[in-house]
């Protein structure tokens, strides 16, 4: 495809007729038109803007044209002026690889390559143009928002993405200070949390990329950072505190999202989810806020996923974990965005998981802002009580730093009660006590930890005249205080044998105006795609709770050996084929007996959430070893 | 390789005073922020530094935060090109109109082929895009060589440097050191009317081009079947 160029002394204006030229007979009038239109001369100069102006339906003579004048630019950026050519380097500038087919695509970012190296001014103006070619164009957003639910839109997609960041890496190739001031560019046009959903998941589809891309080095930390920082403002904008504040207070113990599904044999599968759908949809239905969050929380898991199958998990948890200390520790109660961390912990519980409980133990410890501490205590309590993937012998050992020091603290102290004054003190009983309604019985069922429990200083702290059975929330001092007397462990103050005289008051008081004592933050998570990612990593309240039922059965323990087993490092495989079970599993008959008298429903849990990648291995599984008839 | 200078600066760093229990580390973390960044007091970009603080005494300034300024003396290296400065620098790209090239790992730099010598002809061998001298065979440059080159401008916000390949001094610097005495005893009248046959043949060719603006009608027909054949092909 050629042009007809208009001789000068003439001026007829060109027209598109067919005539070859070589390329370098095309590089020779396109420089020469440039270098006409700085003299004045601006003919064919205006016809290459018009050219460049065409995105509507392109007829395929259209598009060689348009290709024949990308490539004629490219070999004249040498000529190219920043002022004089003001015009054809903003219609450039404004074009969007989203508008056009493969050909363009390819001939547009040589061009850009071609600009940005040729020159410090054009460097930012392309890294710009690209960034803003990460979402489609916004002037027909609605078009390219059905396109994308297609296949061929995510086969567009792919073919955008792909070439916006191969250019990104040639740019910096050529321009190797290009990366720093790539990604003060991606983080400044990162879309607010207001922008349609599908732009804002692709603009962090990006973002991902370019952690994962050749620059991770570079770039990767800042922009995972932003990506952290924007959940959170994502997160905070979900206002629910109000309604359910009075719910969770009553019992926190009594409602989990889980029981709602768990009523009774006869319960349909439909009502279960609709059960379940309700209860999300009084909190966050038709919550536009909560869906962005939710899809962004899902791209990040996938992330990490492949992350971790790529052997980079490591760095990029101490990334989060910074931004983790920074901004979601700090944030006001933080409702999902901490389940980031769960996962990745989840993916690697062995160096991920423990590093994250040490962080918080040593901000607990040391910190010197109250209010860090206490919600730290409270993210540790959460995550030991909560995550499935952490040994009991882990438990046991983070617990008993933090039994030392609310020994050591009360040790020194001789006061009465005084909520405020000793917060952190109070926030850390309460972390115990709540660790240990969740962890006692399998704790107990192990000889080792049930001797160290024991020797922990717990009675000392429980009966110091600083009296934290009155401070604490009364719903987890009522369950400690259950499960203790039921296990024979602790011997508690006389006064709080009778439950009913504690007052809630206190806790309030020690909590402050954040609330911090009713502050978990690791209860199930509300977002129902997120959710599934985390549940097969996750301890239900009535996964635990069902086991203690029979107080007066010894072999009920038997049960909790196998959540044992299971936490041991087992993860739970969806197949339920052979499984190996560590130490504590004792008899079956004992076992067999108080598999009848349990009331658990056996749950299909695979047909709940349309069965999916990750099968939910729920009670069933858990209480049908492969030594049992039945599940082989 | 010019460019290069070391010196030595007096500063006053001032820092926060919850700095005030490292001092050290603040120090360094100040100074690094001005790493790979042109300064007009210096009048170069930054490349490394080397602190040595004196005493122990700062002052403390007035103010709201009552920060600390230390002084210290400093040995900084700054790269500061200016034109006509020979530079050295990795070639990372070869194309018919440029080449592209790194110095020190952190600047670009670009010669136009205006800028490159006659002497210098682009070619395509074994799929690879080399600029291979006339005169003599093994001076070639290709991706990976480390070219000489004139430094023409000097962009300090981005720190990109337009070069360029006139002058008989540059080019592939190993070829140039090694060849250095040959070259500079070779017959410089024979090369002075090889460069010249070159200029007249390159007239000519403009010549011939801005001729063929003009369509001759007899092509019309042939390049309407190329036209018809590249349509059955996209």
């Amino acid at each position: 495809m050629g042009l007809e160029l208009a001789p000068k002394q003439s001026h007829v204006l060109p027209d598109m007729e067919e005539l070859s030229f070589t390329d370098s007979e095309l590089d020779y009038h396109v420089r020469n038109a440039l270098k006409a239109a700085v003299q004045g001369d601006r003919d064919f100069y205006n016809q290459l803007v018009a050219v460049m102006h065409h995105k509507e339906r392109l007829v395929p003579e259209e598009v060689a044209l348009l290709v024949t004048c990308l490539k004629g630019l490219t070999g004249a950026v040498s000529c190219m002026h920043i002022v004089h050519h003001r015009s054809l380097l903003a219609a450039i500038f404004g074009m969007s690889l989203w508008n056009y087919g493969t050909d363009v695509m390819d001939a547009l970012v040589e061009l850009l390559i071609s600009l940005a190296a040729s020159s410090g001014d054009y460097v930012d103006l392309c890294l710009e143009m690209i960034v803003s070619n990460f979402i489609p164009p916004s002037s027909s957003s609605s078009y390219f928002i059905e396109l994308l639910k297609q296949p061929r839109g995510l086969a567009m997609k792919g073919q955008v993405l792909d070439r916006l960041h191969s250019t990104l890496k040639d740019i910096a190739n050529l321009v190797p200070l290009s990366p720093l001031r790539l990604e003060k560019i991606v983080r400044d046009r990162m879309p607010n949390i207001y922008m349609k959903e599908p732009f804002i998941v692709i603009y962090v589809e990006n973002m991902l990329k370019l952690e994962s891309g050749a620059m991770h080095e570079l770039v990767g930390s800042t922009m995972l950072v932003a990506i952290m920082d924007r959940l959170i403002d994502l997160d905070v904008e979900i206002a629910w505190d109000d309604i359910l504040q009075d719910d969770f207070c009553k019992g926190i113990f009594d409602m989990e999202l889980e029981d709602l599904e768990k009523t009774d044999y006869h319960v349909q599968q439909d009502g279960d989810e609709l059960a379940r759908e309700s209860f999300i949809q009084r909190f966050l239905g038709g919550n536009l806020i909560a869906e962005k969050l939710d899809s962004l929380m899902v791209l990040t898991f996938e992330h990490l996923t492949s992350c971790s199958e790529s052997g980079r998990l490591i760095q990029v948890f101490e990334t989060l974990l910074y931004s983790f200390q920074k901004t979601v520790l700090t944030a006001y109660k933080s409702k999902f965005t901490q389940f980031v961390m769960f996962y990745a912990c989840s993916l690697d519980p062995e160096n991920c998981g423990k590093i994250f409980a040490s962080t918080l133990l040593e901000i607990f410890v040391s910190s010197i802002y109250p209010e860090w501490r206490m919600s730290a205590v409270a993210y540790l309590a959460s995550y030991l009580a909560r995550a499935k993937f952490v040994s009991v012998s882990f438990v046991g050992a983070t617990l008993e730093s933090i039994v030392n020091w609310c020994y050591d603290y009360c040790k020194d102290q001789d006061g009465d009660v005084n909520p405020r004054a000793h917060k952190v003190f109070y926030a850390g009983c309460q972390g115990i006590m709540y660790v240990l309604c969740f962890r006692m019985r399998s704790m107990l069922s192990i000889p080792r930890l049930k001797s160290q429990l024991l020797l922990m200083h717990i009675e000392n702290i429980i009966g110091h005249p600083l009296n934290p059975l009155q401070v604490c929330l009364p719903s987890i001092v009522e369950e400690f205080l259950r499960l203790a007397k039921a296990n024979h462990v602790f011997t508690v103050p006389q006064t709080f044998v009778d439950y009913g005289l504690l007052e809630s008051e206190c806790s309030r008081a020690f909590g402050g105006v954040q609330r911090l004592d009713m502050f978990f933050p690791f209860d199930p998570c509300l977002l129902r795609k997120s959710d599934r990612y985390i549940r097969p990593n996750f301890v239900y309240w009535s996964m635990v709770r069902s086991t203690y039922n029979e107080d007066d059965e010894e072999e009920g323990t038997s049960v909790e050996d196998i959540a044992d087993a299971s936490e041991n490092g087992m993860n739970i495989v969806d197949d339920g084929s052979a499984r190996s079970f560590g130490e504590g599993f004792l008899d079956l008959d004992e076992f067999d007996t108080s598999l009848n008298k349990m009331s658990i429903t056996p749950r299909d849990s695979s047909s709940k959430f349309g069965g999916g990648i990750r099968g939910f291995m729920q009670m069933p599984s858990r209480i049908r070893p492969s030594t049992s008839p039945e599940s082989l | 390789m010019e460019g290069l200078k070391e010196s030595e600066a007096n500063l006053v760093v001032y820092l926060h005073p919850s700095m005030a229990k490292c001092v050290n580390d603040a120090i360094l973390r100040e100074l690094s922020s001005l790493l790979f960044m042109y300064s007009e007091t210096f009048d170069g970009v930054v490349l490394a530094y080397d602190p040595n603080v004196r005493s122990n005494l700062a002052k403390i300034l007035p103010g709201i935060h009552p920060y600390l300024g230390v002084r210290l003396k400093a040995k900084l290296l700054l790269f500061s090109p200016k034109p006509n400065m020979l530079l050295e620098g990795e070639v990372v790209k070869i194309s018919r109109q440029s080449i592209h090239a790194v110095i020190l790992g952190f600047s670009s730099a670009v010669i136009a082929d205006e800028d490159i010598r006659d002497e210098f002809k682009y070619k395509v061998k074994h799929g690879k895009e080399v600029f291979g001298s006339r005169h003599h065979k093994k001076h070639k440059i290709k991706v990976g060589t480390i070219i000489r080159f004139l430094v023409k401008s000097f962009d300090e916000e981005i720190l990109h440097i337009s070069g360029s390949l006139v002058a008989v001094h540059t080019g592939c610097a190993r070829w140039l050191d090694t060849n250095l005495e040959e070259w500079s005893q070779a017959d410089s009248t024979t090369r002075k009317r090889k460069d010249r046959d070159e200029k007249e043949q390159k007239i000519a060719d403009d010549k011939m081009m801005a001729n063929r603006e003009m369509p001759f009608l007899k092509k019309d027909d042939r390049i309407k079947k190329l036209k018809k054949k590249r349509k059955e092909h996209t």
